[in-house]
């Protein structure tokens, strides 16, 4: 059969490029929910109206972006079925009591109290308009927890049997599959990631106006607000993905010596952490790196003197374990992708710290190039987001779950490539034009400023209410 | 009972309450170019729906999710055999969605017009294709003995599942016809009732005769009573229309889809998934359900949060109740 019309490959790139995609809305939907609940409750104690002014402003970017989280969400709840047949039998038992919960709890929490918070703010009192966007926050944050939870039993898969005589895994502690390990570490990492993105967007929107030298009684404290919670996120994501490298080495040492491409087996100063290589792409050969001695061995041990397993240890481990086969991740991917992942969140976190240092005490940085980075400074945190993922999931391959099925087996066996090819092209076609549409829009929003403060009714002296209709 | 019964019921009701709310916010979409004489106009139909066509949505999300739960095997045989229909109904609800959100976001009608065309395609292809695909499963697909579906995509198309699309796409859209009277006030009141009227006829016909299929060729004594309630209920619900007492017509036609949804779960029971070619493949509760301690973690779950879910869904509707009008919009826009 002809090598593109491949079911595997092509499921691959499919739940590879929409699972990104959707990745891209998730983080601004979790972090923005966030801040617009934080400038809504600073409105509702203090009356000013700049913070009424900035929850507008940011819920309407916000809700711009969480129309595409939710239309892409459901495509991901559907496609397990329709690509990964296999794996869906394999470890519905298991997994799907999860993915189950976050609708029960999570979904159903986020998607009713958003319409509420849209289209309530002439129908509730204050108090529980405000508690509406609080629940959808707690929504989307749960929904993030439950979905690691499942996505943690594919890394680290614990809490089940195998029935052999129906070929599955099955569920044995629900309790345990909620608190895997990698759950508890990813989860925190994520979840601040996702602040990291929402305050990056708040410091480029907030520093673009302040450039141009217009709204600057909501857009400075927009900004200091934004790069505090940027130094503060960053710092405790950067905490958790220390902890998650710890879960992680337990889980899966090969992924870790692919995100080193680190092939023979190292102790103590030897597991060294590679900032830069030169080098052929599959490490073999070394030209140039520079290292920091010791720091892999703290990241994976959190001991000085660890031992680090290096990549063709592992690989004949495996053989002895699971059979011949070729049990290496793809080494550039997952070298690059775990630097990216650092490197780019880490320049983000830069950025704000040496913002606030130059907004300090009521100072405004003169010179263009300061505030340029600041407004092109926006990707950093989104990209680093999708490159962990990208590590994350490509750094478990050939396994599916980790150690259990291969991804080549988990495979709808009767989709052909044809149909798949189909449903590539069509979500491509239909995410690209759509991204075009929602970054327009939102640019759009940000162009328009905030909406001037509500000028109070000369008789009662009240502001007037807000009505939104579609 | 057994667990395995008492989700193969849930999931039941887990798409009752899927196409009872999203029935109604599809029909309303389709019903753009039938009551939609200008923008208002169609502002007045969207904003009908605007704050709960998610919420209403998320049902699918959970009927799915809760299916892949408590059934993995019922899951993987459908959603993989159904593939393209699927791949249609998603990419519908893709532009669907955002066509909801985003279409008030510019004022160019230029820009209206392409959304609004979105919004009805976008409610009309699943509420075609979801009763080709559950008229499918009640009639039985081929299937291996693997339970994978190894028929094709036209096989799909058969008369008796195509009969059985026209059905839910015409009861979604009286469904929703009925819910813009109830949830309208002024001429456009009017006109849907009238409207209503009209497809109700329609819809009587074409589902009389599918239930009457159904109970025929797949259905036992049980399958027969849910028909025939069913077909009351359709009929009571035009009558009420006929009257002009909204609030009973839309109860009676929500009551009508529950019934239908019944009346092919039951004609289904013990099987979930028939195999046409040989019976000795086909998915039942027993062999496509989950394990015992599973199912008993799903049900303290629904125990626990179904009282929640309802009582905030209700609240939600209960704050939203006012009805939109014409002027509600252009008061909105000064
Ligand atoms: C703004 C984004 C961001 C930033 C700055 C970082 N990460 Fe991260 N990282 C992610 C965003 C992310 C993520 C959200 O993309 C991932 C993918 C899977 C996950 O749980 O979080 C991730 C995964 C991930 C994994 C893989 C987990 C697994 O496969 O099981 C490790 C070991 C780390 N991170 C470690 C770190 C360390 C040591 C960092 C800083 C020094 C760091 N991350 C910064
Ligand atoms: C939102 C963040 C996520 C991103 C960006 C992401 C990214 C990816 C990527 C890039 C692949 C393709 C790897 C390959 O080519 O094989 C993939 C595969 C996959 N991921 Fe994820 N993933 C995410 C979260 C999840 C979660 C939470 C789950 C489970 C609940 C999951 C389940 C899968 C499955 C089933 C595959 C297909 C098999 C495979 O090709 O490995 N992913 N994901
Ligand atoms: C491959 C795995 C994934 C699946 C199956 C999935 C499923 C879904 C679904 C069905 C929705 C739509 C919900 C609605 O209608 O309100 C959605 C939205 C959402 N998902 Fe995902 N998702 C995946 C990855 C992730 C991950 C890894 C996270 C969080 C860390 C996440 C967080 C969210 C959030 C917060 C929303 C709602 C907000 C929004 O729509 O932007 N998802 N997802």
């Amino acid at each position: 059969m002809n090598e593109w019309l491949d079911p595997l490959l092509l499921s691959r790139w499919q739940f590879g490029l929409t699972t990104v995609y959707h990745f891209l809305f998730v983080p601004l939907t979790i972090g923005l929910s966030l801040t617009v609940a934080i400038f809504q409750s600073a409105w509702v104690r203090t009356d000013k109206a700049k913070y009424l002014q900035l929850t507008h402003f940011f819920g309407k970017i916000f809700l711009i972006n969480f129309a595409m989280g939710v239309v892409t969400g459901i495509v991901q709840e559907f496609q397990f079925g329709m690509n990964w047949s296999t794996y869906s039998r394999f470890v519905g038992d298991v997994f799907g009591a999860p993915l189950a919960f976050e609708g029960i709890v999570a979904f159903f929490l986020e998607a009713t109290f958003i319409g509420l918070w849209i289209f309530g703010w002439d129908k509730l009192p204050r108090g529980l308009h405000l508690a509406t966007i609080w629940l959808t926050t707690v929504g989307s944050i749960a929904s993030a927890y439950f979905i690691l939870a499942a996505n943690a039993f594919m890394q680290n898969p614990i809490a089940f049997r195998i029935n052999e005589a129906r070929g599955r895994a099955e569920l044995t502690d629900i309790g345990e599959l909620l608190t895997n390990p990698i759950a508890l570490a990813s989860f925190p990492h994520t979840i601040f990631a996702c602040f990291m993105v929402s305050s990056g967007l708040i410091i480029s929107v907030a520093a673009w106006h302040l450039y141009r030298k217009q709204h600057a009684d909501t857009m400075r404290p927009a900004l200091k607000f934004g790069m505090w919670m940027m130094v503060i996120s960053g710092a405790l994501t950067t905490f958790f993905g220390d902890s998650l490298s710890l879960a992680m080495t337990a889980a899966q040492p090969m992924k870790m010596a692919a995100a080193e491409a680190m092939y023979q087996t190292a102790t103590g100063a030897h597991a060294s952490f590679s900032l830069f290589t030169l080098g052929t792409p599959d490490g073999v050969s070394e030209l140039f790196s520079v290292r920091i001695p010791y720091l892999l061995s703290f990241l994976s041990t959190h001991t000085l003197d660890g031992t680090v397993e290096g990549i063709n240890n592992l690989q004949s481990q495996y053989v002895q374990l699971y059979g011949p086969g070729d049990y290496t991740p793809t080494i550039w991917i997952t070298y690059w992708a775990f630097r990216w992942m650092i490197g780019l969140g880490i320049a983000h976190i830069l950025v704000a710290v040496v913002g606030l240092w130059l907004t300090r005490g009521g100072r405004t940085p003169a010179a263009a190039w300061v505030w340029k980075v600041a407004i092109w400074s926006f990707p950093f945190s989104l990209a680093s987001m999708s490159v962990g993922w990208i590590f994350t999931e490509m750094g478990r391959q050939p396994w599916l779950v980790f150690g259990l099925l291969k991804t080549e087996s988990g495979v709808s066996p009767n989709v052909s490539g044809l149909e798949i090819l189909i449903s590539l092209v069509a979500f491509t076609l239909i995410y690209g034009v759509l991204a075009v549409v929602e970054f327009r829009l939102i640019l759009r929003a940000v162009r328009q400023g905030p909406e001037d403060a509500p000028v109070p009714d000369s008789l009662t002296g009240e502001a007037p209410q807000r009505v939104t209709v579609y | 009972m057994e667990l395995n019964i008492l989700w193969f019921w849930i999931i039941a009701a887990m798409f009752i309450g899927y196409f009872v709310l999203d029935g109604f916010d599809f029909g309303v979409g389709m019903s753009l170019p039938f009551l939609g004489r200008d923008d208002t106009d169609r502002r007045v139909l969207i904003n009908t729906i605007g704050p709960v066509w998610d919420l209403n949505e998320t049902w699918v999300i959970v009927a799915g999710a809760s299916l892949f739960a408590a059934f993995p095997e019922w899951y993987a045989t459908m959603f993989s055999g159904f593939y393209l229909a699927l791949l249609l109904i998603l990419l519908a609800l893709i532009v669907r969605g955002v066509s909801f959100e985003y279409r008030h976001q510019r004022p160019e009608s230029e820009w209206k017009k392409w959304f609004d065309a979105m919004i009805v395609v976008g409610s009309a292809v699943p509420a075609l294709l979801w009763g080709v695909a559950f008229a499918n499963v009640v009639q039985g697909v081929p299937l291996d003995a693997g339970h994978n579906f190894s028929g094709s995509f036209f096989d799909l198309l058969n008369p008796y599942a195509l009969l059985g699309g026209l059905t839910t796409l015409l009861l979604f859209f009286t469904h929703g016809i009925v819910f813009v009277s109830l949830k309208t006030e002024g001429d456009i009141r009017e006109r849907a009732r009238k409207l209503a009227v009209q497809s109700g006829f329609v819809t009587i016909l074409v589902a009389a005769s599918f239930l009457l299929w159904t109970v025929l060729a797949f259905g036992s004594l049980f399958t027969a009573v849910f028909a025939a309630l069913a077909a009351v209920a359709l009929i009571g619900s035009f009558l009420f229309n006929l009257r002009g007492s909204e609030g009973w017509a839309f109860t009676l036609m929500a009551a009508t889809i529950g019934l239908a949804v019944l009346t092919l779960f039951s004609s289904l029971f013990p099987d979930v998934m028939p195999a046409s070619n040989d019976a000795a493949n086909s998915l039942t509760i027993a062999n496509a359900s989950s394990t015992p301690y599973t199912l008993q973690v799903m049900s303290w779950t629904a125990l626990i949060a179904a009282p929640v879910i309802f009582l905030y869904q209700g609240w939600t509707y209960w704050v939203l109740r006012k009805r939109v009008s014409r002027s509600t919009i252009e008061a909105a826009a000064h």
